[in-house]
């Protein structure tokens, strides 16, 4: 049994540390996956202005940057009961999507690409060839054998130049890469294409928000206000919510529609279709949680009729034999697991700390799960002192993290369950959901995308298929952007031009005491912030984030999370130990967002103020 | 050095007419307050500068830095033309393709061959004393990488607010330790932060092979993120002086004079302000650039202000002033430049988040996160919403 460590696990957001056990034949038979940065954002918030919480929880990452802020100004307008206007609801789901088409095309190209493509292959390719696949593919319109050449030219002559830059030392040549040298050369010209699109397409973000990263958001709607003159016409140049404004945001929902549609879907199948191992490997749970977002009407998050989502919450739970044994996807159907969550049922929500860097104050102890409205954490960190493996290898008395026989945390990361159950959040527990939810649209994508690979839909739930999920997903946002699109321009067309209702952003006309929960779909999965609010200050702020979920340790009954489980599924063989591209593969089907999964709270307050967050 | 490309050999690869460079090099230029021969000059000590070695580690820190810069525009910084031609970027969390311990031989290697010369670049705060391992990377703590890395490098750039400033997470209570770079520096001239304590834990590296003993200089640029446009005109810059450098034409006390950390605040001739920004990019004590540069301060001049976000005044362009803005303390080329666009095509599409409509953070300051600018910490005195009397 040998240990195999990974870190820097690099091309995802933040610091995260995977430790495997591989056998002597090269398999892995155990994964732990730690968080190794901890900044405690929650212990900042406490006793501020709740109006200002979004822009620190922005902060906790600014790859999936929007997200928090927009989970935080949810999480204080359900606490106040603050209806928003029609144009802002629409704004909002214009930006969330925005975001994920922009993120997830990113994780294709930029985090994960590399460990499907072999770029030093692409350097034999034959660009006329590559210009005869590309018109198979796609329409995409460059797909001229010169464009191929230029690219294959400027990859050589990099590459002649000595300095390999972020391409350096990587795994070229390694016996799991797959894809024809056309391919690969598709692919790396792709890889500089979308560099250039995605800092196109998030102008629609500095229209409505000022800036990408890091925008502005507020409470009780969104602060871009539409530009008129004295009399409420629209007039160009008072903001940058004017007719050019309008007629920019048009053109990038039609370029990330393309670029979605003619690159990133037919470059995902394409790869896929020479990966099919990669279908039957890298589901190590066969849970799936999503909280849905896009609300499609007007209705209050705290009404009796809460507004339909587009994309709908749910919980799926694989329907397992009385042994425990995972019954095989044949015998059931998605329809019929599929469950309704309840983000305020104490029951429902719990986070665990066995295995964290933090504790639980009596009554609670290590092994209690609490609901994130009564959660607290106490960092706790009993790690390494000095440096440790890799840094100082094993082979040197080097301490490994996941060191049982010392101590049973390992990680910043605490472990969430859904009744008790760990789950996998993400676009593949979106796509599930939708899929379970009887989404017409969904079903007819993921029928053809799978049947084009010609793989079976219980093929969905591998590393494989998780990426083909993020596709879908991605080209499901980009349509629905369009249809918010003509909303708003209708909507500011016929003089409808609120963007903010003013009535409860004064603290005076508050409660002395609320509390709320806000929630969207990141990316990378399920986002929750809850807080309470006590004489117009935070007095208790948490969030569960998708990283958590996903990367999060054990929990006090030895069950993994979705990392840990899906690479100690005995499916994943390391074909060289010193290499580990196959783990790479896997973690990275997950988008890593490790800034975000970090949680922590104030050790100070014991009694009744709890903040927790994560950062 | 002999195989390496230059950058204006490694443009016209790509298809940037030498025109388009020229054109490129005067805005830069002139947005860096160079005038006429220096411009000529900048252009050409650009375009023969070969790839430098780049450096980049990240500590307590969002990635937000990394995705600004993944935002910058061409036609000669844009992010492909930087990563693939400009510099060699040989070790980057985010961006690398190798993980683990390929990654590390990655940072090690580079360290190694380009000694004396790499540029530092580092996002995040550092986390020290008793919380030192609160934040590890590859089984060590970021103040042992931090501390590894400054030794070797020919310029740091401590890059966002967190790593000049401390950041968010040295906000109040600071629950982490947290600390920007210089205040970690054991260096007892340098004062960023009043209010911070100053941490002595850093040996102030020296530049290789200078005598007397040159300090490394370092650049901080701020800001929440930084503008893509300031953090690539800085490394233009830079590069510029460590092609004249290699040259001969210019010594390492010129480079310093034009980088002076010590005499930024008595030497008005430096390029840094006294907080060790870029002076052209964040203008100097008491010139609140936010604010002037603002679409909405011809309506501030007449005393027109918006009463809440979206209502009639807002719409007309008028002043954020009442909402809480802090233009007027902020000093950061947002309004100037834009955001997310080219700022050479001629201002066709200029946006920021006073002319989108909400009230500027100050987030290029220290302590802006708990709004004590100029050095005070005092918690909650006043929140982003607060109108200043």
């Amino acid at each position: 049994m040998n240990k195999v460590i990974v870190d820097p696990i690099t091309r995802i957001e933040g610091h995260l540390h995977i430790e495997t056990d591989v056998n002597d034949l090269g398999v892995i038979t155990g994964a732990y996956s730690s968080g190794t940065m901890f900044r405690g954002i929650e212990q900042i918030l406490q006793d501020r202005d709740p109006r200002e919480a979004w822009a620190f929880t922005q902060r906790i990452c600014g790859v999936c940057t929007t997200v928090h802020a927009m989970a935080s100004i949810r999480a204080v307008e359900n606490a106040l009961k603050y209806p928003i206007p029609t144009n802002a609801r629409l704004i909002r789901n214009i930006i969330t999507a925005t975001q994920a088409v922009q993120d997830q095309v990113v994780h294709f190209y930029q985090l994960t690409s590399p460990d499907w493509m072999d770029v030093v292959s692409a350097l034999k390719a034959d660009p006329a060839q590559a210009s005869s696949l590309q018109k198979c593919l796609s329409k995409w319109h460059n797909n001229s054998t010169a464009y191929f050449a230029k690219v294959k030219s400027t990859l050589s002559k990099f590459v002649s130049a000595g300095q390999l830059g972020i391409f350096n030392n990587a795994y070229w040549g390694h016996p799991a890469y797959k894809l024809p040298p056309e391919l690969n050369l598709v692919l790396f010209a792709h890889y500089l294409e979308a560099l250039e699109w995605q800092r196109e397409v998030v102008k629609v973000h500095a229209i409505f928000c000022g800036r990408n990263p890091h925008g502005n958001y507020v409470i009780g709607g969104v602060p871009c206000a539409v530009s008129t003159d004295d009399y409420g016409n629209l007039t160009p140049g008072n903001s940058s919510l004017d007719q050019d404004g309008l007629n920019l945001i048009g053109s990038l929902i039609q370029s990330m529609n393309e670029f979605v549609t003619q690159v990133h879907l037919p470059d995902l199948l394409a790869v896929a279709r020479f990966y099919p191992d990669w279908f039957t490997r890298g589901e190590g749970l066969g849970n799936f949680l999503s909280f849905g977002d896009f609300p499609e009407d007007d209705n209050p998050s705290w009404g009796a009729k809460p507004p339909k989502l587009a994309v709908p919450s749910g919980a799926i739970l694989w329907p397992r034999t009385a042994t425990g044994r995972r019954l095989p996807f044949k015998d059931f159907r998605l329809a019929d697991v599929v469950q309704s969550i309840d983000l305020n049922d104490p029951s429902e929500i719990q986070e665990f700390v066995s295995h964290s860097w933090f504790d639980y104050q009596p009554p609670a102890g290590k092994s209690t799960g609490l609901h994130p409205y009564d959660g607290q954490t106490h960092p706790n960190y009993n790690g390494p002192t000095e440096a440790y493996a890799p840094h100082k290898p094993v082979c040197d008395g080097g301490e490994t993290l996941y060191n049982p026989g010392v101590r049973a945390e390992y990680s910043w990361l605490k472990s969430p369950r859904w009744r008790s159950q760990p789950m996998e959040v993400g676009p593949l527990a979106r796509i599930a959901v939708l899929y379970a939810r009887g989404d017409a649209n969904t079903e007819a994508l993921v029928n053809q995308s799978l049947a084009q690979v010609n793989q079976p839909l219980s093929a969905l739930f591998s590393t494989m298929g998780r990426l083909l999920a993020e596709g879908l997903d991605t080209k499901i946002d980009a349509d629905m952007l369009k249809g918010w699109y003509a909303q708003l321009v209708n909507n500011i067309k016929t003089g409808e031009i609120a963007t903010h209702n003013p009535e409860l952003f004064d603290p005076a006309t508050w409660p002395t005491e609320a509390s709320g929960v806000g929630f969207t779909e990141a990316p990378r999965g399920a986002l929750g912030h809850w807080v309470k609010i006590k004489d117009k200050k935070i007095a208790n702020y948490q969030t569960v984030v998708p990283t958590t979920w996903n990367a999060g340790p054990r929990d006090p009954d030895g069950r993994p999370g979705a990392y840990e489980a899906a690479l100690q599924d005995g499916k994943h063989t390391l074909a060289i130990p010193g290499q580990p591209l196959e783990i790479l593969r896997t973690i990275h089907s997950f988008n890593p967002c490790m800034a975000c999964a970090v949680h922590v709270i104030d050790p100070r307050k014991e009694e009744t103020l709890r903040v927790k967050v994560q950062g | 050095m002999s195989n390496q490309q230059t950058f204006l050999e490694a443009l016209e690869e790509r298809g940037v007419s030498r025109r388009s460079f020229m054109k490129f090099c005067a805005i830069t230029a002139s947005s860096l307050a160079l005038a006429g021969t220096h411009a000529r000059l900048f252009a050409a000590a650009l375009a023969s500068a070969p790839k430098p070695t780049v450096i980049w580690l990240s500590f307590q820190q969002c990635t937000g830095c990394s995705e600004s810069i993944l935002r910058s525009f061409g036609p000669a910084l844009s992010v492909e033309n930087l990563i693939l031609n400009v510099i060699s970027l040989d070790y980057h969390e985010t961006l690398q393709v190798a993980a683990g311990d390929q990654a590390e031989k990655c940072r090690k290697d580079a360290m190694q061959a380009a000694h004396g010369s790499y540029v530092l670049i580092i996002d995040g705060s550092i986390p020290a004393n008793d919380k030192e391992f609160w934040a590890c990377i590859a089984g060590n703590s970021a103040l042992a990488h931090l501390q590894e890395a400054v030794n070797g490098a020919g310029l740091v750039i401590a890059l966002g607010t967190c790593a000049a400033f401390g950041g968010v997470p040295a906000a109040l209570p600071n629950p982490s330790n947290a600390y920007g770079y210089t205040d970690l520096l054991v260096d007892t001239k340098l004062v960023v932060n009043p209010k911070m304590e100053h941490k002595n834990l850093i040996e102030v590296p020296m530049v290789p092979g200078s005598n007397p003993p040159k300090p490394v200089p370092f650049v901080n640029i701020s800001g929440c993120p930084p503008m893509a446009t300031v953090i690539t005109s800085t490394i233009a810059l830079y590069l510029t002086k460590v092609k004249d450098l290699l040259d001969g034409k210019i010594t390492i006390d010129d480079l310093l004079k034009v980088l002076d950390r010590y005499n930024a605040t008595t030497n008005p001739m430096g390029i840094l302000d006294y907080l060790y920004r870029p002076k052209p990019f964040y203008g100097d004590r008491g010139d609140p650039v936010v604010h002037t540069d603002c679409p909405r301060f011809p309506h501030w001049e007449k005393q027109e202000f918006a009463k809440s976000y979206g209502d009639e005044g807002a719409r007309q362009g008028y002043c954020l002033l009442n909402l809480g803005c802090r233009g007027p303390q902020a000093r950061n080329s947002c309004t100037r430049l834009g955001w997310n666009t080219d700022p050479n095509d001629g201002g066709l599409f200029k946006n920021s988040p006073t002319h989108a409509g909400h009230n500027c953070l100050g987030c290029s300051e220290p302590n802006f996160w708990d709004t004590g600018f100029d050095g005070g910490r005092e918690r909650f005195r006043q929140g982003f919403y607060s109108v200043q009397k």
